[in-house]
């Protein structure tokens, strides 16, 4: 087996892997009472955390990750 | 739609008032009649109220930022407005206004020195100095920014839902243009969330005095020939650069009390990405009473290079975050970010906010550190020798101090207190710290703080109804 197929073959098992894994994961949808609460929402202040990507994209060499890293201000 | 459900819930009712086996929905019918009449006549006189309802709710919030650095240099007010609309059958609309207010000092690049320096303003009207062993900072920085930006989602079906939106924003010298899309597709009843969104932005520049030519000598005031020297280093028309953003994301509900994302985020800036505001000192590298000092020209002015950066920059950036809520009804909030660009640069963020439920009110500190290494052409400074009598022997340099390697802690606190079911007051209060570092010079330069550390509080004030 070469390098490449042997490479190609863990690949697709880690990802099977990871997708059965997520499968068992999860709650059943009356489970979900916790979850749905307002601060548990990833983003839970969209308002603040748009400000803060903001003064942050304007400090520093990094932008994005949990959205979008784009341009939009001249402060950078 | 809501009449539509009204009357099948009524036609059900109806249906229920059937005795098994028997025919009596004209009795069962005669029962209802009068129920159906009276939701007739309320539908038909509260039949505004019901639409609106129907339509969906708005959402508002309004916030204003302050945000203030140390030694006088930048701060800005910043107040947005956010609106919400949430349709019954699952559509957001959202529409965003951003309005941004900067005034004061910010480094131009140059490093301080041991005598008294003079920098021509970026527009070529007139020159602002800096005393002995300050660092140079540029005072005319002053702008005024307003952002807008309209958002819709919607489900397509049970699985699979869109967003598009559109973005501009426009300042004294800069426009930005931008629109997005996006998917998302629900898997294993809706426990794991697929996310695939791409955006597009383009940005033009036109600085008052035309954008610096990339490496051109600064012409001073007190030189001959300034104007024409001046339009020299200049370009004569404006520039621009495209942003392509694409992202992936896993988000993964794990149990019933904790959630967890996963993007990978892939970010291509194309076109002019200098800061036409930036500058290089270049430094005397000759043995003598000046090794180590600004490096002068026939006129006796110090030599100043404009900053040249790469015409392109791909960047990925990795980002995990997970929210775990505890028994008594707080939340943990963590993630972290991994950032590599083809600049040199790569970078680790950590975030860590704990929300303290009090009742009707909480309290939520938060706590970020962030670690960047420097931008491969980053240079506190030009040598003589790099500067080789006005050719330079290099293509790309920046003292852009955001581009040094640099850490940031902030630290917060922020204060919401839930005033009505709908309506919660917001109020924080952080204070970000930096520093950076890097070569330390030679000779006279060596005894100068090339790399102050610069801190700026931050204060916001939200309420959302």
């Amino acid at each position: 087996m070469t390098l490449h197929t042997c490479k190609k073959w863990i690949s697709l098992l880690l990802i099977t892997i990871l997708a059965s894994a997520c499968s068992n994961l999860g709650v059943k949808p009356w489970e979900r009472d916790t979850l749905a609460r307002p601060e548990m929402q990833l983003i839970h202040d969209p308002v603040e955390a748009g400000l803060d990507d903001h003064i942050y994209f304007s400090k520093e060499a990094s932008s994005g990750g949990r959205g979008f890293g784009g341009g939009g201000c001249g402060c950078n | 739609m809501q009449l539509i459900q009204t009357n099948k819930a009524l036609i059900e009712a109806n249906e229920q008032t059937k005795e098994p086996g028997s025919n009596k929905t004209a009795t069962g019918f005669k029962k209802i009649s009068p129920a159906l009449a009276a939701a007739t006549c309320s539908l038909l006189s509260g039949g505004h109220a019901v639409a609106q309802e129907n339509d969906g709710a708005w959402k508002f919030d309004i916030a204003a930022l302050f945000y203030a650095e140390s030694d006088s240099r930048v701060s800005a007010i910043e107040p947005v407005f956010n609106a919400t609309k949430t349709y019954n059958d699952g559509e957001v609309l959202n529409y965003k206004v951003v309005f941004d207010t900067l005034t004061g000092a910010s480094p131009n690049g140059a490093t301080p020195s041991d005598s008294p320096q003079t920098f021509t303003r970026p527009s070529g009207n007139g020159s602002y100095t800096a005393n002995a062993g300050e660092t140079p900072l540029d005072d005319t920085f002053r702008d005024t920014r307003g952002a807008v930006s309209a958002n819709w989602s919607a489900p397509i079906n049970r699985d699979w839902e869109y967003a598009v939106g559109a973005y501009g924003s426009k300042e004294y010298d800069y426009l930005s243009l931008g629109m997005n899309g996006g998917l998302k597709r629900y898997l294993n009843q809706k426990n794991t969330t697929l996310n695939f969104g791409l955006s597009f932005s383009a940005d033009m520049i036109e600085p008052e005095g035309g954008n610096p030519i990339a490496l051109a000598k600064m012409a001073i005031p007190e030189e001959p020939g300034f104007q024409t020297n001046f339009d020299a280093s200049r370009e004569d028309t404006s520039d621009n650069k495209t942003i392509i953003d694409a992202l992936l994301g896993v988000t993964q509900v794990i149990n019933a009390k904790t959630i967890m994302q996963f993007n990978y985020g892939m970010s291509l800036s194309d076109g002019y990405l200098n800061d036409p505001f930036k500058i290089l000192s270049v430094i005397e590298t000759t043995a003598g009473t000046n090794y180590g000092g600004n490096l002068q020209d026939g006129n006796g002015n110090n030599i100043y290079l404009y900053e040249a950066r790469p015409d392109s920059r791909m960047k990925h950036s990795f980002y995990w975050q997970t929210k775990y809520a505890l028994d008594n009804g707080d939340v943990i909030d963590g993630s972290y970010r991994f950032m590599i660009d083809d600049w040199g640069i790569n970078s680790h963020t950590f975030d860590f906010r704990y929300r303290w439920q009090l009742g009707d009110s909480y309290l939520e500190p938060h706590l970020r550190y962030y670690l960047q290494s420097e931008a491969d052409f980053y240079k506190r400074y030009l040598t003589e020798d790099e500067y080789n009598n006005g050719t330079p022997i290099i293509q790309e340099a920046s003292a852009d101090e955001r581009l040094s390697d640099m850490d940031a802690i902030t630290v917060g606190l922020k204060y919401g207190y839930k005033v009505s079911k709908d309506q919660e007051l917001t109020m924080r209060a952080e204070y970000y710290m930096q520093s950076h570092s890097g070569d330390n010079g030679f000779g006279k330069l060596a005894s100068q703080d090339l790399y102050p550390d610069s801190n700026a509080i931050i204060f916001q004030i939200g309420y959302s109804f």
